[in-house]
């Protein structure tokens, strides 16, 4: 484990300082045959394992798969520290030096801001790393394409298929910001729609709350059969911590995590873990091609299994390089919106998520899995951690359209 | 009286009794700042990250050399304490002098060093850490279910928190401390080592925010940012108790862990907030804080 | 806290020319800063230049408090943040021209600076700091409850819009040279400050408060104006980053932007004229270069703040100023 994170680290900043250290004038001198991905992420904090340095070789496989098709390739990887200042300034200085498409942007302020920026200067932003699911609502951009999980698609798996396996009663504990708002908002909407009612929530400040055994101790005196937990990260990892530590799950009560990620699932250990219910997109053990394609990544990744968030990268960039190729680069560096266009004409498909398709608002489409962390005793080996409950066709898992107050659709 | 403004009294209990174990955490963490800034006049930013270090130490200890919560309660300060202790004799031994500002500033770059070390070896997602066996469980209080290894925290850092007291107060080596921070030269001028003194006291308010870490670790998430929002409150509650002031610090600790329980329950929301609303009241109306000496 | 003198900055120096309240040392500078203002945009990437103006603004602001009042505020982001989120505001909801959305957004911030200031200026030292930041963290609270402020999202495509209503910004060059204009006018009204009669009071309390006292100064109504004024100059640099970039966030009023202003101060020079500049430069270039070096960037921080306190304690220009033996 240590030499692992070291190694995918070392390699990052290296590559990190060989492309993208050039002065932004002389950077204009690229050969035109040359398309360039700038990978933009968290390496330093807490988003960190779910994408980062991970993210970043999901995006160099890709490359690596695509193989040279008349043109080269070439990726550049900054660390946005989760400041929308320094983000955007990254964002600009790329797309101003060159730079054909930005993918991952994780947090929601950032993504946002870099789609706009996108539009501004007519490039490619593909945004594997942001939950808001504005960004094919209202925020929705001729040159954005949002490649995995959102809010609303979260909320409708969980949500919705739990009532469906007797999970009638709610209580949430929210983070009190919009990412959590809207998580909440949605799965209590899917909750009454299936039957289910909501008997409480709380919200807690973020991000300074590490102690959520007030606020378990409430959920379990509503005597709800659910809890909803609409976080993310180290306050979702606490929470389940602290829910084992006051048996709470050991009573029946259902612990419903709205995002969490593999990597989260392999912090906590599956004694603490077991029974939580969670929504991924993408799961290694799913079937053989995600299987061979997590084989493939193995030395990269140096063993790490990837997860929703970081293959979305590969799938991505894949995706996007089959556009390229077949628009022609020329075209291609004219115009981003052609691009998306493109990405949107062409049909996805790759061992990561399989067959699919990029809707007009930017949705790429493709099925959710609503899984049960295994118990110890069930678990064969590192990283066999999910059972699948439940699959959303990928026509149903996301918002329609035209709920979504996306300009694109309207006009 | 079964509802206390629109609450359950038996919930109601439970949120005390949860507020009083977070008190117990800033208690132990706002105790050490409190011996620092009293004996070395510094700030130490360093706090989180080293409480950090404690919870992360038990975990190696554990993972690496297969030893167990128990030692890794005495290891694990003791270890910390030791690159306190280096520390201060390379760093901020230098600072004793200056401003509050350059102490301050210097262990906010330790504890970004040493945060960024551990993200890079360790990942940002935590690590998992398992209450003792001896410790798992929980009792059924009646109007709640209390685990034992919640209890065993308040129990242990409140013996810890009076320990340190005692030594301060009652023991000739407390005494010399005490003196010291009044005068120093004249304390050395009696024959005692002042500078090795501070040095150790600085290595044992360390050993005292990682021994919390310990403590923390089976409940909390082992991730390297695990200090850095504590680290404000914690300062908050020394601020309020009075800079420098043992007692004080303790007292308002536990004091501030209800009050923050209770907004828990009545206005979640503001929970985080209403520390700093505290502190300003406070600080208008009794300048030196609550304990302290103006 | 009184026993512990800030490092004082100011080399021996005997009588001087003064040209425009500069030193002769001071207006060389003054000269070189001109210059690099108008050469960098040709050779430095323009939206970095102004985010790095920006910054520069914020911490001279801050260093009107801390250099030549001495008074540490520890929550300088409330009035950064709130002028950025006001000038965002006006800008995008109310559709206002921006010098005029930047003017609401720091009157906005130079109000709160009053009534904080006169909360905060009863007391000193380590407690002066505590209640500003207590009171910033009221802040944060309220932008991150308040619904026009857009929760964590940020208030999202702020639009540059047209000098009085005539002159479009939306062209990076075109915006540069407003920012730059916006930096030159305050940074000069600062330095005007500080050398009036106004401003020698000032550094009297700063040297020794009591005596200044007595010497039958309302030393309270000095400090009260000199951070309403900080206050108000830190909210035309939040809103001016806000127009640049398009976005305001919580990150500007988060405490860590408080901290972070705290270093740039310290690191360029603390009560120096170009310091806060300089140490400004310093970080926001950090921040930007040492993003391709992905995870290390936070340790790099680290190391150059230790080396700072360590062996460049007057910051670097105070560092320069000493080794030159001149005032800057």
């Amino acid at each position: 484990m240590t030499t692992t994170r070291r190694n995918v680290m070392a390699g990052a900043a290296a590559g990190g300082a060989a492309l993208g250290g050039l002065p932004w004038r002389s950077a204009r001198a690229q050969a035109a045959n040359t398309i360039r991905i700038g990978v933009l992420n968290d390496m330093s904090g807490p988003y960190r394992d779910i994408s980062g340095p991970y993210g970043l070789e999901c995006t160099r496989q890709a490359v690596q798969e695509f193989g040279n098709r008349g043109f080269n390739v070439e990726i550049i990887n900054a660390d946005h520290q989760n400041r929308p200042d320094v983000g955007v300034n990254i964002a600009r200085q790329w797309y101003d030096q060159g730079v054909d498409m930005i993918i991952d942007v994780p947090t929601s302020s950032v993504g946002l801001a870099v789609a706009n920026i996108a539009r501004e200067k007519n490039k490619v932003c593909v945004n594997t790393g942001s939950a808001t699911s504005d960004l094919t609502g209202p925020a929705c951009t001729p040159n954005t394409v949002h490649w995995m999980y959102d809010t609303y698609m979260l909320a409708k798996s969980t949500g919705g298929a739990m009532v469906r396996a007797g999970g009638d009663s709610w209580f949430f504990i929210t983070a009190d910001y919009a990412f959590g708002h809207a998580l909440e908002r949605d799965t209590a909407n899917f909750v009454r729609n299936a039957g289910g009612r909501v008997v409480g929530q709380v919200r807690y400040p973020f991000p300074a709350t590490s102690d959520f055994s007030s606020f378990l101790v409430q959920a379990q005196a509503s005597r709800a059969k659910v809890i909803g937990m609409a976080n993310a990260g180290a306050d979702t990892i606490n929470t389940v911590k602290q829910a084992a530590e006051f048996g709470i799950t050991r009573r029946g009560v259902k612990l419903a995590a709205l995002l969490m990620f593999l990597p989260d699932v392999h912090a906590l250990g599956l004694q603490t873990a077991q029974g939580l219910i969670l929504t991924e997109s993408f799961y290694w053990d799913l079937n053989d091609r995600t299987r061979a394609i997590s084989e493939r990544l193995r030395p990269r990744l140096r063993d790490v299994r990837p997860n929703m968030a970081s293959i979305a990268n590969y799938s991505g960039a894949l995706h996007y390089l089959k556009a390229i190729a077949d628009m022609g680069v020329a075209a291609s560096k004219a115009s981003g919106a052609e691009v998306v266009a493109r990405m949107k004409a062409i049909p996805c498909d790759d061992d990561a998520f399989g067959a699919g398709s990029i809707r007009a608002d930017g949705r790429k489409l493709c099925p959710s899995y609503l899984f049960e962390v295994k118990a110890p005793s069930e678990s064969r080996g590192p990283y066999d951690y999910y059972k699948l409950l439940q699959t959303t066709p990928a026509n149903e898992a996301f918002r329609p359209m035209n709920e979504g107050n996306c300009p694109l659709v309207r006009a | 009286m079964d509802e206390i403004f629109g609450i359950p009294t038996p919930l109601l209990f439970g949120q005390l009794l949860l507020g009083l174990i977070n008190g117990a955490f800033y208690a132990m963490l706002s105790l050490g700042l409190a011996v620092i800034f009293g004996l070395l006049n510094i700030i130490n930013f360093t706090h989180g990250a080293q409480f950090m270090m404690g919870a992360f130490v038990a975990w190696m200890l554990l993972n690496y050399l297969g030893i167990g919560y128990w030692w890794a309660l005495i290891l694990s300060p003791l270890l910390v304490g030791l690159t306190g202790v280096i520390l201060e004799r390379t760093m901020i031994c230098q600072l004793y002098k200056m401003d509050h500002l350059y102490g301050m500033l210097l262990t906010f770059g330790l504890s970004l060093i040493i945060e960024g070390v551990f993200r890079n070896e360790y990942g940002s997602s935590g690590m998992p850490y398992r209450i003792p066996a001896d410790l798992a469980g929980a009792w059924d209080l009646g109007f709640m279910f209390m685990p034992v290894y919640r209890g065993w925290v308040v129990v242990f850092a409140l013996f810890a928190c009076i320990s340190t007291w005692l030594v301060i107060e009652k023991t000739r080596l407390g005494a010399y401390l005490r003196a010291a921070t009044e005068n120093a030269p004249l304390v050395q001028a009696f024959g005692v080592n002042v500078p090795r003194m501070i040095t150790l006291t600085y290595g044992a308010g360390v050993a005292l925010a990682a021994l919390a870490g310990v403590l923390a670790a089976p409940i909390y998430s082992v991730n390297p940012q695990m200090g850095t929002n504590l680290i404000i409150v914690v300062f908050a509650v020394v601020v309020i108790g009075g800079m420098g002031s043992i007692l004080g610090s303790v007292l308002t600790g536990f004091g501030l862990g209800i009050i923050e329980g209770l907004t828990k329950v009545f206005y979640p929301e503001a929970s985080a907030t209403v520390i700093f609303i505290i502190m300003v009241i406070v600080l208008l109306a009794r300048p030196a804080g609550l304990f302290g000496r103006a | 806290m009184a026993g512990h003198s800030m490092t004082s900055t100011a080399a021996p120096v005997g009588p001087q020319q003064h040209i425009f309240g500069f030193t002769k040392a001071q207006f060389v500078a003054l000269c070189v800063m001109f210059v690099a203002l108008i050469v960098a945009p040709f050779f430095l990437y323009p939206v970095f230049l102004m985010k790095l103006l920006c910054f520069a603004l914020f911490a001279c602001a801050f260093n009107l408090l801390i250099g030549y009042v001495g008074l540490t505020s520890f929550g300088h982001a409330a009035y950064f943040g709130m002028g950025g989120y006001i000038a965002a505001h006006s800008a995008k909801v109310w559709g206002l021209t921006p010098e005029i959305s930047i003017l609401i957004g720091a009157l906005l911030a130079g109000v709160q600076g009053a009534i904080f200031g006169w909360v905060a200026i009863r007391r000193q030292g380590i407690y002066f700091a505590m209640i500003t930041l207590a009171l910033a963290q009221m802040i944060y609270f309220f932008c991150l409850q308040a619904p026009f402020t857009g929760g964590e999202d940020g208030i999202q495509a702020v639009p540059r819009g047209n000098l009085f209503g005539v002159i479009s910004l939306a062209n990076d060059m075109t915006m540069y040279w407003f920012v730059a204009a916006v930096f030159v006018i305050c940074f000069l009204l600062i330095h005007r400050i500080v050398h009036s009669p106004f401003g020698q009071v000032l550094k009297a309390i700063r040297e020794n408060e009591p005596r200044t006292t007595s010497l039958g100064y309302r030393t309270d109504d000095y400090k009260l104006v000199a951070f309403i004024l900080s206050a108000t100059v830190a909210g035309v640099a939040g809103g001016t980053k806000s127009l640049v970039f398009g976005i305001a966030t919580l990150t500007d009023v988060h405490w860590s932007m408080s901290g972070e202003v705290l270093l740039m101060t310290l690191v360029g020079g603390l009560g120096t004229v170009f310091g806060p500049m300089i140490g400004a430069a310093v970080i926001v270039a950090m921040q930007n270069y040492l993003a391709e070096m992905g995870a290390w960037v936070t340790v790099i921080q680290g190391f150059i703040f230790i080396a700072c306190v360590l062996a460049f304690r007057r910051g670097i220009v105070g560092e320069i100023a000493n080794l030159l033996r001149v005032r800057l």
